[in-house]
């Protein structure tokens, strides 16, 4: 790898952590939650800020290396913060109805 | 020294983004719901989509960025038509 500048260097590496750090926390959120109402919630950040993070380190890195401004990785991030809110709003709209049949789902009696 | 920093960055998130996807898989697994089971793939489709990003900076391969993109694409097709089959599918299952 080519040497990048040190100011640039430490805010990639930071992103990346902290991109990290955010998936972990929701894909750790998507195990520990009890009822799936809460569960939904976990993942939208590794989906959102995650992807923004890594986004931004990816830009800044590339940019630097090829002497160019590199912003094809924001495809997956408009793609992503498009697409999210529909599998969600789908996953949401069927957990409501087949929870409506039985009231004893085991995520209501938790 | 910025290559190192950046390498262990790198391997930092990756290591998150795997114990994100072996959540995920005991979440695939153990879920009570098959809504459960829907939500824990579209979060390993993320965590995978993710890891093949950091992977591409690692190596700086181009071609990591188009396997990305058609995984957010499959990931976004498959769980929108599993949740769209789990909408319709109450109506003949109860």
């Amino acid at each position: 790898m080519t040497e990048l500048p040190l100011w640039a260097a430490v805010p990639a590496a930071l992103l990346l952590v902290l991109a990290g750090i955010v998936t972990l926390v929701g894909s750790f959120g998507l195990l520990r939650l009890r009822s799936f109402r809460e569960r939904m919630h976990a993942p939208t950040m590794g989906m959102t800020m995650g992807a923004f993070c890594v986004a931004l380190a990816a830009t800044v890195i590339a940019s630097l290396l090829q002497h160019r401004p590199i912003v094809h990785e924001w495809l997956i991030c408009l793609f992503l913060f498009m697409t999210a809110p529909v599998t969600a709003i789908l996953l949401m709209q069927s957990a409501r109805r087949r929870q409506r049949g039985r009231p004893d789902a085991p995520d209501e009696a938790e | 020294m910025s290559a190192t920093i950046l390498y262990w960055a790198g391997g930092f998130a990756l290591l998150c983004f795997t114990l994100g996807l072996g959540c995920a898989t005991v979440r695939l697994i153990r879920g009570p719901g098959a809504e459960d089971r829907v939500l824990a793939l579209d979060t390993i489709y993320i965590n995978g989509m993710l890891i093949l990003l950091v992977l591409g900076l690692r190596f700086e391969a181009g071609l990591y960025f188009d396997v990305a993109l058609l995984i957010a694409l499959f990931g976004f097709v498959g769980s929108s038509a599993l949740a769209k089959f789990l909408l319709r599918g109450e109506v003949i299952e109860p």
